[in-house]
């Protein structure tokens, strides 16, 4: 392929940080390419199906590092395809937090006030409702009830999901076969077509270089659509600037690659990495005691034994998501399903006598699979994740034909993480094992270390030079013209679910990169509506444009 | 048959016939064996199909070394895994997962495949897998999609408020 394709704007990834710019800046009149390493899948591919090579390994990532695995998405859309759907905005203190760098991580600029219109912004687009107890699955209501038995509030989640649809089929993570999750396959990603963006799939950026006019070259290598470990191409596209969507476990990667190239990163690239604080526990939910205790019951008589029905997370219980607590010590809870296989190989038999994630007991505890409640928590890390020298090529050395990747995280949790996963851990134990309901036992760390589905701040904003690698436009320090906008760009952990404000943030980037663009000659303008055409959203973030644009 | 002892370790299962060396039997219903852990291993997609030769050499010298130093004697007509009693078999699982071991990595792979073989029978269609009355999903009690192969549960709800939301929940449904 020729070196002298070129474009204005080269977006890497096309999940939510990638759909939404493009979108705003093909909207907004600018050539836009989208390299996505992944494939192109739509509702029709989506199989409900476990075998190697359906469109849950074709479209998911998963990265063993040292300490800690990162789940995610793998196509077209990315962790929009896979993921649960559930959007809350981040709780007010979460903007205000110190962490261990004695000072407000969040750059000043952003408040939870501030942020608000931007989120309304994506709430409009993709769009996000909220669900009543009547959407409730009942996993999601048995967590409710006992967290009413236990003295505690529980709510129904805002999520992205079209409750008309949706079957409760619960195979989220191989992508939604009815449309009934608004991935952003039906949103940001056609809007952002209609006006001409181009999206291929299958390519992989591997490094930056930069051009004699002060843009960037983008270097990528062409994926073979089944073996992902074989590359079948490579080529090279000039842009005048880049914007890096590729994930908090991948954009860095592709910055340190860079760094031969384009000179030193920012001492922030690559560090602070934050798994948003992520622990599972599940328990086995007695169903006698369901019924006598909670006053449960089904339609056929059951009380639960309904682990496998339902739409991913539904219910929340927010009681320890105080401001005032001290910091570590305020999470969320929520009700959650994970598919057989990664919802069930790490989970521990309670009072385990020998091994508590294999063999004969554990064999018993799967026996009682549909009675599992699993529950979800998100504590405050300590940003304590560091990347490696990246691998070859991409994030990680594959090892498997699709998803199964060894990558160069290392994370070892602080005594902080530590503590607020214990106190998380006896709250859930309190709610789960109050009266005899259940028996409950967290997931091992010891099989492949602490994991998460939201990686977060391996790339940050900040004020502070030193302790992130991008400003408040979430442009990246020393190296005008890169911006980054996907999940790595959010200084810590948020103790509730990220895509949210990451998109948040996504569209609070959108008016200083136009600038940008305007300063670099394209012609492209500030302002589209949401992508189905309403404008409530555009109306609210007006009064913030003209900081948003400042020199 | 090594790799067989392996799988049974990580989910085990009943003999298929009196005779059989490589399922222990600690467990009734089949086990990672019968689900099929050995055809899901043989998947050129999991990457190891072209490896299980070396992971059954050294699995064999772990179980040597293992004997010796438990004094315990070994049955020299089958390999040295397959002649350990399921609790020594077990200790050497326990040990090469454990966070002492340098290439324990390789060992969780191993372990994560046999358990992949039993909770998900990654190596057929689900739905074959399901009219096949796989031994894993069976024994979870999955549920019977529709007859187009779709899973749709249209009773999903208690149909009720079960709590009170929390009292600083904002208009959208957020916290505050
Ligand atoms: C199972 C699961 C459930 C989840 N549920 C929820 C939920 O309910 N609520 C919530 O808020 N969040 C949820 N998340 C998290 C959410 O999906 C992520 O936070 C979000 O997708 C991150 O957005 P992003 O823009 O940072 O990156 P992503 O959405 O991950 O997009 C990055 C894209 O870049 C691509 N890419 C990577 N490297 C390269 C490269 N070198 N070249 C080209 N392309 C590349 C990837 O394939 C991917 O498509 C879930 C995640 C998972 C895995
Ligand atoms: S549970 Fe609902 S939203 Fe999720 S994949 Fe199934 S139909 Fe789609």
């Amino acid at each position: 392929m020729s070196s002298t394709e070129s474009t204005d704007v080269l977006i890497v990834g096309s999940g939510f940080g990638g759909a939404i710019a493009a979108y705003h800046l093909a909207a907004g009149g600018a050539k836009v390419t989208v390299l996505e390493r992944g494939p192109w899948l739509e509702a029709d591919d989506f199989d409900h199906d476990f075998l190697l090579g359906s469109s849950y390994t074709r479209i998911f990532d998963f990265v063993v590092g040292d300490g800690m695995s990162l789940l995610g998405g793998n196509c077209v859309g990315g962790g929009s395809v896979v993921y649960f759907a559930a959007m809350p905005r981040a709780p007010r203190f979460a903007f205000e937090r110190k962490g261990s760098i004695g000072r407000r991580m969040w750059p000043s600029a952003i408040t939870r006030d501030s942020l608000d219109p931007w989120y309304d912004r994506v709430v409009e687009a993709l769009p996000i409702t909220q669900q009543d107890w009547n959407d409730v699955t009942y996993s999601g209501g048995l967590f409710a009830a006992a967290c009413d038995h236990a003295g505690r509030t529980a709510n129904p989640v805002p999520a992205a999901i079209d409750r008309a649809k949706c079957t409760n089929c619960n195979w989220m993570m191989a992508g939604c076969r009815f449309d009934a999750k608004r991935s952003l396959l039906l949103n940001y990603l056609p809007a952002a077509l209609a006006h001409g963006a181009e999206i291929r799939p299958l390519h992989e950026v591997q490094h930056l270089s930069r051009t004699d006019d002060g843009g960037y070259r983008v270097h990528y290598n062409v994926i073979d659509d089944t073996d992902y470990r074989v590359h079948v191409g490579n080529g090279t596209i000039d842009a005048k600037i880049v914007i890096l969507a590729a994930g908090a476990g991948a954009t860095p990667v592709i910055l340190q690659r860079s760094e031969a190239t384009l000179g030193a990163m920012p001492h922030a690239v690559g560090r602070y990495f934050s798994g948003n604080g992520e622990r599972l526990n599940t328990a086995v939910v007695n169903e006698d005691r369901a019924r006598e205790l909670l006053g449960l019951k089904r339609g056929d008589g059951q009380a639960f034994r309904a682990n496998q029905i339902g739409k991913g997370p539904v219910v929340a219980s927010w009681d320890n998501l105080d401001g005032d607590l001290p910091e570590h010590s305020r999470f969320s809870l929520e009700q959650l399903y994970f598919p057989p296989g990664f919802g069930t190989i790490l989970a521990q038999v309670p009072d385990a006598t020998g091994p508590s994630w294999f063999g004969v007991e554990k064999k018993e505890l799967v026996r009682q699979w549909q009675s599992w409640l699993t529950v979800f928590t998100m504590v405050e890390d300590d940003n304590e994740g560091v990347f490696g020298p990246p691998p070859a090529t991409g994030n990680a050395a594959r090892i498997s034909q699709q998803m199964l990747g060894r990558g160069t995280i290392r994370y070892r949790p602080s005594a902080n993480t530590l503590r607020g996963w214990a106190e998380s851990d006896a709250v859930v134990k309190d709610i789960l094992e109050r009266d005899g309901l259940a028996r409950v036992m967290p997931w091992t760390n010891d099989v492949v270390g602490a994991y998460t589905v939201h990686p977060l701040a391996s790339c940050r904003i900040g004020d502070d030079p030193q302790t992130s690698a991008l400003d408040d436009r979430q442009e990246l320090r020393n190296h005008p013209g890169i911006f980054v906008t996907d999940g790595s760009a959010v200084p810590a952990a948020l103790t509730v679910n990220p895509a949210l404000t990451i998109s948040a943030l996504a569209e609070r980037a959108i008016p200083g990169i136009v600038k940008t663009l305007q300063e670099r000659g394209v012609k492209v303008t500030y302002g589209a509506p949401s992508p189905d055409g309403s404008t409530s959203g555009r109306r609210g973030v007006r009064s913030q444009l003209r900081d948003l644009v400042r020199e | 048959m090594t790799l067989e002892a392996f799988a049974d370790t990580i989910v085990p299962g009943e003999k298929r016939s009196p005779d059989d060396r490589a399922v222990a039997g600690a467990s009734p219903g089949g086990g990672a064996v019968a689900a099929g852990a050995i055809e899901l291993l043989e998947t050129p997609a999991t990457g190891v199909s072209t490896v299980l030769d070396d992971y059954a050499r050294m699995l064999n010298e772990h179980a040597r070394t293992h004997a010796t130093e438990h004094g315990l004697g070994l049955d020299e007509t089958v390999p040295p895994f397959v002649a350990l009693p399921f609790e020594d078999r077990t200790a050497v699982v326990r040990k090469l997962t454990g966070q002492d071991q340098e290439d324990r990595e390789l060992w969780v792979l191993l372990a994560l495949f046999s358990n992949m073989a039993f909770d998900t029978a990654a190596h057929m269609h689900t739905a074959d897998a399901m009219a096949a009355g796989h031994p894993g999903l069976v024994t979870m009690g999955f549920m019977k999609a529709d007859d187009d192969g779709l899973w749709r549960f249209p009773d999903f709800s208690y149909g009720r408020r079960l709590a009170d939301p929390h009292p600083d929940t904002t208009p959208t449904g957020s916290p505050a």
